[in-house]
């Protein structure tokens, strides 16, 4: 692959806190390599905003290889960028071209209140998982392969399920900033499983009353989530959740 | 069942919305089979009387009050839905580029249940109100008495505007059923790896055709077609 360098015009989001009402501001970034990563070519342009004695460009980062779910931003409208299946740790720069023009936003919805500048506050995913997603058996330590016999086609998409990173591009995405994507793949994970039996009706009714709560919007099925999520979660899981939540409801506890 | 959850939670309430809304696609197949009088030889006596079954059954009468509790809370709940998504975003993105997974129509639900809506409000009063409080011309079929239900579509169908409007509430009805069927099973969450493509392909074709048919109605009134075909007849 060719390397080359480019000149880039960013328009970023800039707040200073949760109460700032917060704008754009341009930026011109020069000899960007498409080798970078994009977070890559914010931080060159982050130590030259400390260099002249600016703030520098708030963003959520951890492992920075796609696994972590930190990353967020919405970079030309897109979360996580353009590349399909992609964080934006992932994203590489030869995904754009010289005189570019890239607009960097926070996620935006009310559940994910804008912390300062692109980063947001993802709790409400955190609380999601607190009212249920979890397993209350002591499972002590990691048994032996195969010694708990599962379906293929469940242990698949469990492990398909399981694969989400709560990275929120799912709420990002949707025109309704609905979590159901999300909350779908953790409920979905565990009821196709053994281990998550116990709990299977309680978690589905407990985690989608503290989704309603935390003021995530309803799934409208328009599937704009599977089209951004990193992971390529299925919408096929929120189907699942909508007949776990049916049959948790119409069975009773 | 908790069932105030149907109401209060978010999945239940798109339960509500898709239960409600295949009440009512199951309404528009009889709704449209029974007009379907209309296309064939003998269409005045077969719809008149056809509507008269439809208007005198008692089974009949007593679905007709399920059925506006349908459409009632389809279309509450339905507002209720669309306020809530769209005051969960508050700050809107300056740049969209998503769109690309859905169709315009399944973005604008809300929209085009309006256009249905309004279309609905037109629809009762040509022909419901008449037909339940008076109001229509009478004929007489042997010794019995019925309410000429084909002469008032004739004369409401002799305005080019109300044809148009009638085109205009089929165009809506069908795109919104275009996104509503397949929708409706998902939220039922009968779709799966199988069946999702068939699902989609029987909501395409039917959100085709129901509304296709419906939009023929008034086009044949108005230039006065009829299939020539003695032996067809819709009746009960």
């Amino acid at each position: 692959m060719q390397h080359y360098s480019m000149n880039l015009k960013l328009k970023v989001w800039r707040q200073k806190n949760s109460n700032d009402n917060g704008h754009f501001e341009n930026y011109d970034v020069n000899n960007i390599s498409s080798e970078m990563s994009f977070l890559e070519m914010i931080d060159v342009l982050n130590e030259r905003l400390i260099s002249e004695g600016s703030d520098s460009i708030a963003f959520d980062h951890d492992c920075r290889e796609g696994i972590c779910g930190m990353c967020s931003m919405v970079i030309n409208g897109q979360p996580h960028g353009p590349w399909k299946g992609t964080t934006t740790c992932q994203l590489h720069m030869r995904a754009f071209k010289d005189g570019d023009q890239i607009t960097i936003e926070p996620f935006r919805a009310n559940a994910f209140p804008v912390v300062k500048d692109l980063m947001v506050n993802r709790s409400a995913f955190d609380r999601i998982i607190q009212s249920g997603g979890y397993v209350s058996v002591n499972t002590g330590n990691a048994v032996d392969g195969n010694s708990l016999p599962i379906e293929k086609q469940h242990a698949d998409d469990a492990f398909y399920a399981a694969a989400c990173i709560g990275c929120g591009a799912c709420v990002a995405a949707c025109k309704n900033a609905s979590a159901m994507l999300f909350v779908s793949a953790k409920v979905s994970h565990l009821a196709l499983l053994p281990q998550g039996e116990p709990e299977r009706k309680q978690r589905v009714v407990s985690m989608v009353a503290q989704m309603d709560k935390e003021g995530f919007g309803s799934c409208t099925n328009t599937y704009a989530c599977e089209a951004e999520c990193p992971k390529e979660i299925s919408v096929l899981n929120i189907a699942r959740l909508n007949r776990e939540y049916l049959n948790a409801n119409l069975s009773g506890n | 069942m908790n069932w105030s959850l149907l109401f209060s939670s978010s999945i239940g309430k798109k339960i509500v919305m898709a239960l409600t809304g295949i009440f009512l696609v199951v309404f528009l197949v009889v709704h449209c089979y029974v007009n379907a009088n209309i296309f064939f030889a003998n269409a005045e006596e077969n719809f008149n009387r056809a509507a008269h079954f439809m208007g005198s059954n008692l089974l009949v009468r007593i679905t007709e009050i399920g059925l506006f509790a349908g459409f009632i809370l389809h279309i509450v709940q339905g507002y209720k839905l669309e306020l809530q998504n769209r005051g969960s975003r508050k700050t809107r993105y300056a740049v969209t580029a998503g769109n690309k997974t859905s169709k315009w129509y399944s973005r604008s639900m809300a929209i085009l249940g309006t256009l249905i809506l309004l279309f609905l409000i037109i629809h009762l009063a040509h022909f419901w109100v008449p037909s339940r409080f008076g109001g229509l011309e009478e004929v007489y079929y042997g010794d019995k008495k019925f309410h000429n239900l084909y002469l008032e579509m004739k004369n409401i169908f002799a305005e080019p505007w109300v044809v148009i409007v009638y085109l205009l509430g089929c165009f809506s009805l069908s795109w919104h059923l275009l996104h509503g069927v397949q929708s409706a099973a998902q939220t039922l969450g009968w779709t799966n790896k199988n069946f999702f493509p068939m699902i989609k392909t029987i909501g395409i074709v039917f959100s085709i055709l129901v509304p296709l048919i419906f939009a023929l109605m008034p086009l044949a009134m108005y230039f006065g077609l009829q299939l020539d075909l003695e032996n067809i007849t819709l009746l009960f």
